[in-house]
């Protein structure tokens, strides 16, 4: 039976502006933000508190290893010490077992596992409240830096929002990309942030689905920061790699409305389910890429996309045969039950009338609020008031964020509530290793020499300094340690509570 | 400090709206229709300077 339990996580890389100096450099000014988090909490900010031991960017999930030799520099994810970049890579681990850090020239939020979407729904929101603590110490500084929860400047440039599963190594890549390739190319129609401006320069005037589909350029690939794929192929499993694969997909929208971000992580696990069970629909799309950036660039939803069997499916009845294939085989419990409940909401408004859905879906809601602007003001989708309304619905900030208003209002479902994306900033996730992370953070701290996802390092004692494996994102659980580590506070104590055993040496 | 953003400020310190708390209970009391009322408020949040800001918004590619 699929269920939508798995594994995941997201990761937010937040556009970033210092109001009246365009010219400041955004490395600096991404360092300044994650710092600015991390001072006043007491957590350490540094590239070498990252264990990076188990990094492996330039591995491919289709067996092989590209050449450093022929890698962009962009694709590395850790710069030598000696890169005049590297004075900006802060690098922290917060309490709720997440990282926020400096990707390339914007500071990113990567959220803690977590088991179901609709944890994921909170520690990904809290992620934005952390990115709002920065720019709140940073505005009584001489330069504040705003942020921003979107994909593009529509000037060329795009950043990511990605998302993380963990899935069965077991499963054949390929049957993975054919499995996932119709539904990613039509997903955006759930989940997409909308877009003022078609092209990567925004070179046509007008609006689209998703903010990221005109920045893809190929089907499969390794490569996140130029030629975008699909399916990204980085084989980087953070565990133990014989027995899981994480997937990273980098064609999500980042989206502010929890609707569209549970049903994004919710549809996309039970997919991963059927792929895993060998019960994925059996389509294939003669040309993926065309298709989706006409998927996105057509608001009618009725675009007809051509198959390689001659035959032609709308982006709907493409999410309408994952939809019935999911439903068909899922489990009934309640967190399935509930994205499938979403996930036809979502399928039966688009069908019916897709502004039904502006309490719900970012590029619907967005949509709504620029075609009202347009007939008030007499406008066309030119209008740079148009643009600042697709940037500023992203700003983090209650009091200017325009999705923030309309949530406010009412007019945005809301399935958490403020108190319990607060508690998430600062609470780690129970059910995976995220909660031994935490600990390590937070009562731990002073003997912490690095971490990772997948490692902790220790100085602790008599044991010399440690690097304790946790290759197993399901243990490091709180149902596991808590009774285990009550009244330990030492790294050592913490040690020899998980039953590590001191190598002596034999001296007869 | 910007003047864009000075400008902002001294708009809501004098006498602008005050914060709208968040609904108790969202569900089943979604408003979809009547954005009109909303623009108003959100007009009093844009950034003044669309142009500018616009203009200003570069970033460098990422992920």
């Amino acid at each position: 039976m699929l269920s939508v339990h798995r594994v995941m996580g997201s990761e937010t890389e937040f556009g970033l502006s210092q109001p009246g100096n365009p010219r400041a450099n955004p490395m600096r000014d991404s360092a300044r933000v994650v710092d600015a988090y991390a001072g006043p909490r007491g957590l350490r900010s540094s590239q070498n508190f990252w264990d990076f031991a188990t990094e492996s960017p330039l591995a491919d999930a289709r067996g092989f290893f590209m050449n450093i030799a022929d890698a962009d520099s962009s694709q590395l994810t850790h710069v030598p010490a000696e890169d005049v970049e590297a004075q900006y890579l802060a690098n922290v681990v917060t309490e709720n077992g997440a990282r926020y850090y400096v990707d390339h020239a914007h500071p990113e939020y990567s959220s803690p596992e977590v088991l179901t979407p609709r944890d994921l729904v909170a520690y990904d929101r809290a992620g934005d409240l952390v990115a709002l603590a920065s720019v709140r110490a940073l505005e009584k500084s001489g330069e504040p830096v705003n942020l921003y929860k979107n994909n593009t400047d529509s000037k060329g440039s795009s950043y990511g929002t990605h998302e993380n599963y963990l899935v069965d190594r077991g499963v054949d890549f390929d049957d993975i990309v054919a499995g996932l390739i119709p539904f990613f190319v039509t997903r955006q129609i759930l989940c997409g942030s909308g877009r003022v401006g078609i092209g990567r320069e925004g070179e046509s005037a007008g609006f689209q689905i998703s903010s990221r589909a005109d920045f893809f350029e190929a089907e499969v690939g390794l490569e996140t920061t130029l030629r975008r794929p699909i399916v990204n192929t980085r084989d980087e499993p953070h565990a133990d790699p014989a027995k899981y694969r994480r997937l990273h997909v980098i064609i999500g929208d980042a989206t502010m409305a929890e609707p569209a971000t549970l049903v994004r992580f919710g549809s996309t696990s039970l997919v991963l389910g059927l792929i895993e069970a060998g019960l994925a629909p059996r389509l294939e799309l003669a040309d993926p890429l065309q298709a989706l950036w006409d998927v996105s660039h057509d608001l009618d939803l009725a675009a007809e996309l051509p198959l390689s069997d001659g035959s032609t499916m709308t982006a709907l009845q493409v999410q309408e045969a994952y939809y019935s294939a999911c439903a068909q085989h899922a489990g009934d419990d309640e967190d399935t039950a509930s994205v499938l409940a979403e996930w036809r909401r979502f399928l039966d408004g688009l069908a019916e009338d897709p502004r039904s859905l502006a309490d719900s879906i970012d590029w619907v809601a967005k949509w709504v609020l620029l075609e009202s602007y347009r007939e008030r003001e007499g406008i066309d989708w030119d209008h740079p008031k148009l643009a600042l309304v697709d940037v500023q619905y992203h700003d983090v900030r209650p009091e200017k964020g325009l999705f923030h208003k309309l949530e406010q209002a009412g007019r945005i479902r809301r399935l958490t509530t403020d108190a319990e994306v607060e508690a998430a900033v600062t609470a780690a996730p129970e059910g995976t290793r995220a909660y031994l992370r935490s600990l390590a953070i937070t009562r731990f701290s002073a003997d912490l020499v690095a971490a990772s996802w997948d490692s902790l390092v220790l100085n602790a004692g008599d044991f010399g300094v440690v690097r304790l494996p946790m290759s197993e994102p399901l243990k490091g659980t709180r149902a596991l340690l808590e009774d285990r580590l009550s009244g330990i506070e030492t790294s050592a104590g913490l040690l020899e509570a998980l039953g590590v055993d001191r190598l002596k040496t034999k001296n007869d | 400090m910007s003047s864009q953003e000075q400008v902002q400020k001294d708009h809501s310190a004098g006498g602008g709206e005050p914060p709208v708390d968040p609904p108790e209970a969202v569900q089943g009391q979604i408003n979809t229709q009547n954005v009109d009322s909303i623009l108003d408020e959100i007009d009093g949040v844009l950034e003044t300077n669309a142009e500018e800001f616009v203009r200003n918004f570069v970033q460098k590619g990422g992920q």
